[in-house]
């Protein structure tokens, strides 16, 4: 936190005048903003503190996007609308931005994803064209909202392609577009039009949803009281283990997921049933201690344990689902994890209600799909990313 | 002549609008009677005592101007003397939220200010994250989204807070979206974050953002807005949900009365003449305020008063309720007794508003039919196509009405602001 001040207070010098002689304000301020925390904590400093930042001209805007280096998300939206502050007055007077340093700032992978992104759209409106061509040099970005656009920019130059009657060059577009992009919608779209191209993509390896599972169940749900209750998997995970369950005895069986979209299906082996839970094990392996995002999707009631230690649970029901609907940061520890995951199943009988089914995958903050290393495991159901 | 809108209702809840604002004055608020500052107007009622909106809805004669907005939203306009406040989301999965303010009287962008979503942003394709309407107090402006961040600016675009309430309380959310509106009662903003997975209202300190109080709600997702009761000189807000009602002093949080023989999760209430109107499954409920500001008396129930996603209107002794599909059925609103029905081009999403015995409803392919409310069976006298997807709700002010889609603005009637 020290280093990253110095750095603040460095670019003030390098700026001079720019700060009104007042760095140690603005610095001050920087720090009253980065200081905000859950429950409106910090809000009343930060308040002041914006006023100081968005009365700023045009040479504010550097320090304050450095300021978003290793801010938390709240602080984030207040030092982002200070640039949205200060741009709106500089450009409505007819003010110039800081065209080479924002340039070069957005070049700098090191910032904060956002602050560069932020830096994009300002570069997008004093100079559009320069910031479309540095576009197309981005497609691996760590930004999500930069990666996003430039694979868009690729895949409206493989429709054009299509558009020619140019197959081949609309298949490499869409490829090269599909090898850059990490959001879950952006890469099934992908994926449908390679399909359309004769060159299907396997999406359950595409995505890297974990595949190889430990299924029990069923359990009671009636009254959805499955959710609270906790029965023997939430207590000791014992393989050859045998419990009272629902309707007689259960015990673990394997289970292989083949669904395209990695759905763990509990109505393939114990049928469309109602007011039941279920649990699923998997061991994931790890080359190294590291974090990671687990992210489930579905639409069932759920909770994620990851080495024992609950992630987050959901008790809602058929509402909706998608792929990465939750994304959980998780700490991976070196070796073997097992990740457990409770599904529960309501009373509903609506046909919309019948699903009973979870998708999970491990990624990194990005999207990028994380594989486990685990010896014995088949590596070949997985595709590489860059 | 007779000025056709001389029947307009002028007390409302007990109380005219004009009152009320002189008592929002008097108690630190700076609203005027024709400001339109949170959904469904002053009253969250959707009446509007104006005398100039126009009846004949014509985009040739009336187009005050058109504003292109950046993103998707079915939050309605708010509108605080000169300056109309829209809220929209952008981006991939919606995580850019957009707070805008234009000029009311050409429709120029005088600040817009962006966030990004700190809590989930998933929604069903039909609603989006910029849903539930921001309100104000006259002097700041308080926007929440689906994903439960809420944003404090005052009038000139400053930020005065900033909440991640989708961030503090990460369940309570659901995966089709939330959309209840936000309500500033006794320096207190009102949000009602109703879930399966949990549920909490909570109020907010109008100056930081703060948890003043926070109380919990029944776990059943729920996109009912907060209203306001006057109920014998008492301010309360109600709280709908699919449990029943519950009446809460907005400065404590504290149940003054609860009714749990009728709620609904979509429409919200309405309230007039110390009534208020409840829609449910079963149709639509009326409970008498009580004077002394406790529980209320049920007058009514009636099962052929039925509301869709809209919320009913009240306009004088007419209660109105308008189905998905574009019946609008009038009744009495002392006996709940069906009066008529009339049948619209559906389907509809907004709640219909009205000023003087005209409602304009506006369906969900963009088409505003304005209805003579005073007619026999209800006339539709002039209709307006404005060719886009509408789900919102739209605003009234100073003689103009707003209407706002996923790409525009709207301001129809050139009254001067």
């Amino acid at each position: 936190m020290i280093g990253h001040f110095a750095r603040i207070l460095v670019i003030f010098g390098l700026i001079g005048g720019a700060l009104a002689g007042q760095p140690q304000e603005i610095a001050d301020s920087i720090r009253a903003i980065r200081s905000v925390g859950p429950e409106g904590r910090g809000n009343a400093a930060a308040a002041a503190a914006w006023k100081k930042l968005a009365a700023g001209d045009a040479t504010i805007l550097m320090p304050i996007l450095e300021g978003m280096d290793d801010a938390n998300d709240l602080a984030l939206n207040w030092l982002r609308a200070a640039v949205d502050s200060v741009t709106g007055r500089v450009l409505g007077a007819g003010g110039s931005l800081p065209l080479h340093d924002l340039g070069m700032f957005l070049l700098d992978t090191r910032h904060n994803p956002r602050a560069r992104r932020l830096d994009f759209e300002l570069l997008t409106r004093i100079d559009a064209a320069t910031a479309d061509k540095l576009l197309a040099g981005m497609l691996n970005d760590p930004s999500t909202e930069i990666r996003y656009d430039a694979v868009q920019k690729v895949i409206h130059q493989a429709g054009q392609s299509l558009a020619a009657s140019n197959k081949v060059g609309a298949t490499l577009l869409f490829q090269q577009a599909l090898n850059s992009a990490r959001d879950a919608r952006q890469i099934d779209d992908i994926a449908q039009q390679l399909g359309k191209l004769g060159q299907p993509v396997d999406t359950l390896k595409l995505f890297g949803f974990l595949t190889e599972w430990k299924i029990i169940g069923p359990f009671d749900n009636r009254g959805r009281k499955g959710f609270d209750a906790v029965y023997p998997p939430e207590q000791k995970i014992d393989l050859a283990a045998e419990y009272e369950g629902n309707a007689g005895k259960v015990k673990w069986r394997d289970y292989v997921v083949t669904q395209k979209y990695g759905k763990v299906d509990m109505n393939q082996p114990y049928g469309k049933l109602k007011d039941v839970t279920a649990y699923a094990m998997a061991d994931f392996f790890s080359d190294r201690a590291q974090s990671v995002e687990l992210r489930l999707g579905g639409k069932n009631s759920w909770k994620v344990w990851l080495n024992s230690n609950l992630l987050f649970g959901r008790d809602e029901y058929h509402f909706n689902s998608e792929i990465d609907q939750y994304p959980m940061p998780a700490q991976l520890q070196a070796g073997r994890n097992t990740i457990l995951v409770k599904v529960c199943q309501n009373e509903q009988t609506e046909e919309w209600t019948v699903e009973w089914d979870f998708q999970l995958r491990v990624t990194d903050a990005l999207g990028t799909p994380i594989l486990s290393t685990a010896t014995g495991r088949d590596t070949s159901t997985s595709i590489e990313r860059p | 002549m007779k000025n056709p809108r001389s029947n307009a209702p002028r007390l409302i809840g007990n109380v005219s609008i004009s009152s009320l604002a002189a008592m929002l004055l008097l108690t630190g608020g700076t609203l005027h009677g024709a400001d339109w500052p949170q959904f469904r107007g002053l009253l969250c009622n959707g009446v509007s005592d104006e005398s100039a909106v126009p009846t004949t809805l014509d985009t040739n004669k009336d187009l005050a101007w058109k504003a292109d907005l950046p993103g998707r939203g079915l939050s309605s306009p708010i509108i605080i003397g000169d300056r109309v406040f829209v809220t929209c989301c952008s981006g991939s999965k919606q995580q850019r939220l957009h707070v805008i303010c234009f000029l009311a009287t050409d429709g120029s962008k005088l600040w817009e200010r962006q966030f990004w979503a700190t809590g989930r942003t998933m929604c069903q394709s039909k609603t989006c994250v910029a849903a539930p309407t921001p309100a104000s107090d006259g002097k700041r402006i308080v926007a929440i989204f689906s994903s439960n961040d809420t944003v404090c600016l005052d009038l000139e675009g400053n930020l005065m807070w900033f909440r991640g309430l989708g961030r503090d309380y990460p369940n309570a959310s659901d995966s089709i979206g939330m959309s209840s509106s936000l309500l500033i009662a006794s320096g207190v903003v009102i949000a009602q974050v109703e879930s399966d997975s949990d549920a909490f209202t909570a109020g907010l300190e109008l100056d930081t953002g703060v948890n003043r109080w926070k109380i919990a709600r029944p776990h059943k997702a729920n996109w009912t807005s907060p209203i306001l009761l006057n109920s014998g000189g008492r301010e309360l807000v109600a709280l709908l949900s699919s449990s029943g009602v519950a009446a809460i002093e907005p400065a404590t949080g504290k149940v003054v009365w609860d009714f749990s023989g009728s709620g609904s999760s979509i429409p919200s209430g309405a309230a007039s003449g110390g009534v208020l109107f409840v829609p449910s499954s079963r149709g639509l409920t009326a409970l008498q305020l009580d004077a002394s500001g406790e529980k209320p008396k049920q007058l009514w129930q009636s099962s052929r008063l039925r509301t869709g996603t809209a919320s009913p209107l009240i306009l004088g002794e007419k209660v109105f309720t308008l189905s998905d599909g574009g019946i609008l059925t009038c009744g009495a609103a002392a006996t709940g007794e069906r009066l008529w029905q009339l049948r619209l081009k559906g389907p509809f999403s907004a709640t219909p508003v009205a000023v003087g015995h005209f409602l304009y409803c506006v369906s969900e392919t963009g088409v505003t039919q304005v209805v003579d409310a005073s007619k026999p069976e209800g006339e539709v006298v002039s209709e307006l196509d404005l060719g886009e997807t509408i789900l919102s709700t739209p605003s009234l002010s100073r003689g103009a009405i707003y209407f706002r889609s996923d790409a525009h603005l709207w301001k129809i009637g050139k009254s001067p602001s």
